[in-house]
C-alpha cells in the first residue's frame, strides 16, 4: 500500500463515517416527526438500508470485489425476503382478513 | 516416490483450485458466518415486527433518545477505529494495529456498559421478560432478546478484539486475521443500525 493510497483510503473512510453518522441522525429526526407508524417505519428502514449499504461497500470493502458482493447480496436478500411471508398474518390478527374490503 | 510426496504433489500450485471470489478461506468463512448471522438477526427482527404489529397495546417506554444516540455514536466510531486498525495492520505497523484494535475494544466496552445501564433502568421501572407496567408483556421478551443477542455479539467481539490484537502483536496472527475480525465488528455495527429504529425509535413516547 503506497502512502497516496493510504491517504486516499483514510479520507474515504472519514467521509463514509460522517455520512453514516448523518444518516443515523436522520433516523432520530424521523422518530420525532408527526407521521403514521407505517410511514415512519418505511422511512427508517430505507435510511437503515442506505447505512448498511455504505458499511458493506466501504467499511467491509465489498466494493472492491464484485463477485463476492453479488454472492453476499443475493444470499442475504433472498434470506431477508423469504422471511417477509408472515407479515400479512400479523395484519389478520390485528384487523381481521387483510385487504378484505 | 513416497506416499507423502504423492500427497503433497496433489497440492502443487498448478493443481490447486483457486479460492472462491479470490478471497482466502478464513475470510470466506467469516462472510458465510455473516450471511448466516444476518438471517438470525433478520428472523428476530421480523418476529419482533410481527408481534408488535399484531399487539394493540404495545408499550412505548422510551422517553429520551440520549442514551441510544450516544450508543450509536460510539458503535459507529468504533467501526472507524477498527478500519484504522486494519489499515495499520496492512501497512505492517504492529503497534498502531494493536493500539487501534484496543481502542475499538474499549469503545465496545463503553457501548456494553451503556447498554447494561439502560437495561437496569428498565428493570428498575418494573420491566421483566414477561411483564411491564406499560402494556403487552411481549415487549420485554422481544426487547431483551434482540438487544441481548446484539450485546452478546458485542461482548464476543470485544474479547476477540483483545485476543487477536495481542496475538497479532506477538506474531502469532497476521494482518488478514485483523481484517477478518474487522468484518465481524462492522457487521455488529450494521445490525445496530436496524435495531435502533425498530426497537428504540418506533417505541418513543411522544
Amino acid at each position: 500500500m503506497t502512502t497516496a493510497d493510504a491517504k486516499a483510503g483514510f479520507g474515504r473512510d472519514i467521509v463514509v463515517y460522517i455520512c453514516i453518522l448523518v444518516l443515523a441522525a436522520i433516523q432520530f429526526v424521523i422518530a420525532y416527526q408527526n407521521m403514521d407508524p407505517a410511514t415512519m417505519f418505511t422511512w427508517m428502514l430505507i435510511v437503515a438500508c442506505i447505512e448498511a449499504a455504505l458499511g458493506l461497500l466501504f467499511f467491509m470493502h465489498l466494493s472492491e470485489n464484485r463477485g463476492l458482493l453479488w454472492f453476499v447480496v443475493i444470499f442475504a436478500v433472498f434470506a431477508l425476503l423469504a422471511m417477509q411471508y408472515g407479515w400479512t398474518d400479523s395484519f389478520r390478527i390485528a384487523h381481521g382478513a387483510p385487504w378484505a374490503k | 516416490m513416497s506416499q507423502v510426496e504423492i500427497t503433497m504433489g496433489a497440492h502443487s500450485p498448478g493443481l490447486m483450485e483457486k479460492p472462491a471470489f479470490s478471497v482466502p478461506a478464513k475470510k470466506m468463512a467469516m462472510w458465510l458466518f455473516i450471511i448466516a448471522d444476518t438471517a438470525t438477526f433478520a428472523a428476530c427482527l421480523v418476529a419482533y415486527g410481527f408481534t408488535r404489529n399484531a399487539t394493540p397495546n404495545w408499550p412505548r417506554p422510551f422517553h429520551s433518545i440520549t442514551n441510544v444516540a450516544l450508543m450509536t455514536f460510539i458503535l459507529v466510531t468504533s467501526s472507524l477505529t477498527m478500519l484504522f486498525g486494519v489499515r495499520s495492520a496492512k501497512e505492517g505497523d504492529k503497534d498502531g494495529a494493536l493500539r487501534w484494535t484496543l481502542i475499538t475494544a474499549a469503545l465496545g466496552i463503553v457501548f456494553a456498559l451503556l447498554h447494561i445501564r439502560e437495561w437496569l433502568a428498565l428493570i428498575d421501572e418494573g420491566m421483566t421478560l414477561f411483564k411491564n407496567p406499560w402494556g403487552s408483556g411481549l415487549f420485554g421478551a422481544s426487547f431483551f432478546s434482540i438487544t441481548g443477542l446484539h450485546l452478546t455479539h458485542v461482548t464476543g467481539g470485544v474479547v476477540a478484539l483483545i485476543a487477536v490484537g495481542l496475538r497479532y502483536k506477538g506474531g502469532r496472527y497476521n494482518a488478514d486475521d485483523i481484517e477478518i475480525l474487522g468484518l465481524y465488528w462492522h457487521f455488529v455495527d450494521l445490525v445496530w443500525m436496524f435495531v435502533v429504529p425498530l426497537v428504540y425509535l418506533l417505541n418513543l413516547s411522544h
